[in-house]
């Protein structure tokens, strides 16, 4: 009888299920060899989990070797990508040119900052700061770099951007230079075809504010040049320098970053250009903004006859300081005012030196001592805008509605005697230098919007413009109901009759 | 991020720029197991840093048995001394709602602000000035609860939920698959579900009681509030909050890493409908 309701038994749990063609009993005894196998800790607590991995087993897919699987497929690329970052150039690699090389290197030391930063609390992992690092390197092969230096990491929605920044060798950008001047000159005939086109329309009164020519490269914002990429190993891609009106605009918008330099900027009032004009002008701000360094590791560079330029701008030439003893860290916490800024501050205008709109075009550069005189009598006079000059200490910034605008630190309160003085941005959440006495650097990793107590608001649009003077010739008439339709045929009946009668003489009055 | 794995967590999370100093992992690594010890918890989770002016704070919670049950939170000033901080009630988050600007990194230091109260007296009624005070403890209170709230996610499957009500730590959790990983839909608010009772049955349908008993991102409030990014190849998948900046959540698919950190300012990104 056992036997019979042993066998009752199996045969009920062998029945397979009508809807997913399964059988208890081989479900159950798959689930306990799994259990076997693996001997998880206090199995009967996740036996509910395990019961649905077997079954869950059933559904994945068994792919045969002519399917593979795509979504696997990025993964590799990147580190393809990356590979070749870590192969070394020249294996044949003569000693001798390795030394020059090294001599020569105009890399940054990106591991040692990075080191320092650690120290601050900020900065990317150690393994991908390395890979920045060959990533630089392999930027500083390919292009003719004097100077280089890793700016920063901007965070966006799709991807990131890392930026590096670079100043060429001399004499190595002109190509380039040529090149924009001829897109300008091709805008400029674009703009004036468009002119003789509308010459029968009547003309607009609105005259466009004069554009204010972008800074000449090595000068100004566009000091330096600024490369980005999405990750390292991807190509590095060179940002377009910046024009004035940009950075004009890029302080009245706030904008997420995407990670496409080619994306459209949607924004009110309209920014000139796409995502990689917006980048490029945050960048400039941030860097004007925060690029600080100790007070003594740069001076003033000997001044050659360039008198003239320092009554337009202040200088803008430094170099470094070979006698800079260094600067006690305890101090560099205490006082702001023994930092100092070494990027020139941007003007209103979006320019670092100042440009006067109103000048004449023809008597531009000959004639500038007598311009200077009659600009005094110019109703169109504008007055020079001024920043502070290059240098000067950052206890002058200006505060945040009672904030200070920047916030000092010791690295570490339990070893003092090795720590090192960092300096964080509060205007640019994000904006961090360091300075272990000798050494600094500043890096930025963020989103790259200024910081504001109050929210954002747009500006508002401009004033609608005036209506067209209302006279007599748009004004519209009422129209003339039944009775005075009548009054009006009766009228006009009666000078028939008179007109038969009294033929011509009268006519011309009635009508009037 | 587990107290436990900070070090591998830190690593992960490192993209965002902000980590900690050596000192401060070491001393947070010693302090974070005597919390977990003297407290009684059962999971001790490094919240995260409040960027103040003066000083930051350091933000630890502890969980209990059942994951979803009110957590407590403690916060530091120098990663070795925590102390508790009260839970935050209706009444803080009424008080703190008109304070602005950064943290000062003092707990006692008080922000002042005026408010006009309408006060009877006998027919007329007067408007009437008052500064009203509120401690920085407070407004501390209600601004990590209100990013809790908010931004606080994990993956689906890591948490379940036993038919007799509290929610555990899922032993077989072993990843979100690649795919899954690149799908908002796959990512839960850490909290007790608020949207999903208003659900319909048709929409409810298809979710499983004991892994779907939170809110999923999917539907979060501004649309494309989440930035969501595969690094490293495809091996780390990291979400940023867009509306509370500086919260990062990482998962390395298929292992059971995962977790968050917030390391900001302290302050909600209202401008978010102006940026997209």
């Amino acid at each position: 009888v056992l036997e019979i309701a042993i066998q009752n038994a199996k045969a009920y749990l062998l029945r397979t299920s009508s809807k997913s063609g399964l059988n208890l009993y081989d479900h159950l005894s798959n689930v306990l060899t799994k259990i076997l196998d693996e001997r998880p800790e206090n199995a009967v607590d996740i036996i509910e989990n395990i019961s649905q991995d077997v079954k869950m087993a059933h559904f994945s897919k068994k792919l045969d070797t002519l399917q593979n699987e795509n979504e696997l497929l990025p993964m590799y690329e990147i580190a393809e990508m990356q590979k070749t970052l870590f192969l070394q150039g020249n294996l044949e690699g003569a000693d001798q040119e390795l030394e020059d090389e090294i001599a020569e290197s105009s890399l940054p030391n990106v591991m040692e900052s990075a080191f320092y930063f650690e120290q601050a609390g900020v900065g990317l992992g150690t393994d991908e700061t390395y890979r920045i690092f060959l990533a630089l390197k392999q930027l500083t092969e390919t292009h003719p770099i004097q100077r280089c230096r890793f700016w920063g990491k901007i965070l966006g929605i799709e991807r990131n951007y890392i930026v590096a920044e670079v100043e060429f060798r001399e004499g190595e950008d002109e190509e380039e230079v040529e090149e924009e001047e001829v897109a300008e000159e091709r805008d400029n005939e674009a703009i004036e075809a468009d002119e003789e086109e509308e010459d029968e329309l009547p003309k607009a009164f609105y005259k466009p504010p004069p554009t204010i020519p972008k800074e000449e490269n090595r000068t100004g914002a566009n000091k330096y040049v600024y490369f980005v990429c999405n990750e390292p190993g991807r190509p590095w891609v060179k940002l377009p320098s910046v024009m004035p009106a940009q950075i004009v605009i890029a302080r009245k918008i706030k904008k997420f970053f995407t990670g496409r330099l080619d994306a459209p900027i949607l924004s009110y009032p309209p920014f000139p250009g796409n995502e990689s004009n917006y980048l490029r002008a945050q960048i400039a701000r941030i860097s004007a903004g925060t690029h600080v360094s100790p007070l003594g590791f740069f001076q003033f560079g000997e001044e050659e006859g360039e008198e003239e330029e320092e009554v337009e701008g202040g200088r803008d030439s430094f170099e470094e300081n070979p006698d800079f003893e260094g600067i006690q860290v305890m101090d560099l916490v205490e006082s702001l005012s023994n930092w100092v800024h070494h990027v020139q501050h941007i003007l209103p205008q979006g320019r670092c030196n100042w440009f006067n709109p109103v000048q004449k075009d023809e008597e531009e550069e000959e004639e500038e001592d007598e311009e200077k005189e009659e600009k005094g009598e110019d109703p169109d006079y504008i007055e020079q805008e001024v920043g502070p000059p290059l240098l000067t200490p950052i206890s002058e910034d200006l505060e945040i509605q009672n904030m200070p605008a920047w916030t000092t630190r010791l690295s570490s309160n339990l070893i003092p005697q090795y720590a090192i003085a960092v300096l964080r941005s509060n205007l640019w959440p994000g904006a961090y230098a360091f300075s272990n006495g000798k050494k600094f650097e500043n890096f930025y990793i963020g989103w790259g919007h200024k910081y504001s107590v109050d929210n954002y608001t747009p500006p508002v649009p401009p004033p609608v413009y005036q209506e067209y003077p209302s006279g007599p010739e748009i004004t519209e008439m009422d129209d003339p109901d039944v009775e005075e339709e009548k009054a009006f045929r009766a009228a006009q009946e009666a000078t028939v009759f008179a007109a038969e009668e009294n033929e011509e003489t009268e006519e011309d009055e009635d009508e009037d | 991020m587990d107290a436990e794995s900070l070090l591998l967590s830190l690593e992960l999370a490192s993209g965002s720029g902000q980590g900690l100093s050596p000192d401060r992992r070491a001393s947070l690594l010693t302090s974070l197991l005597l919390v977990k010890r003297d407290y009684r918890y059962d999971r001790v989770l490094f919240w995260g840093r409040i960027l103040g002016i003066v000083a930051d704070y350091y933000i630890a919670q502890g969980l209990s048995e059942d994951q979803l049950a009110p957590r407590k939170t403690l916060y530091s000033l120098n990663c070795t001394d925590w102390s508790l901080l009260p839970p935050a009630t209706e009444e803080t988050m009424a008080q703190t709602a008109m304070v602005k600007g950064r943290f000062m990194g003092d707990p006692s230091h008080e922000y002042e602000h005026t408010e006009i109260q309408k006060v009877n007296e006998g027919e007329k009624i007067f408007e009437e000035e008052v500064v009203v005070q509120v401690k920085e403890e407070t407004r501390l209170v209600s601004i990590i609860d209100q990013i809790d709230q908010a931004v606080a996610i994990i993956p689906r499957g890591a948490l379940f939920k036993t038919p007799f009500g509290p929610s555990n730590v899922n032993r077989t959790f072993e990843g979100l698959s690649l795919s899954e990983a690149k799908k908002l839909s796959s990512y839960f608010h850490f909290r007790e579900a608020i949207d999903l009772k208003n659900k319909t049955l048709l929409e409810k349908a298809d979710l499983d009681p004991s892994l779907d008993f939170m809110d999923s991102l999917e539907h979060d409030i501004p649309k494309g509030s989440w930035s969501i990014q595969m690094e490293r190849g495809n091996a780390l998948v990291v979400l940023r909050s867009l509306l509370w900046p500086g919260l990062t959540f990482y998962h390395a698919p298929r292992t059971k890493n995962y977790g968050y950190i917030y390391v900001g300012t302290g302050e909600k990104n209202l401008d978010l409908p102006f940026m997209l």
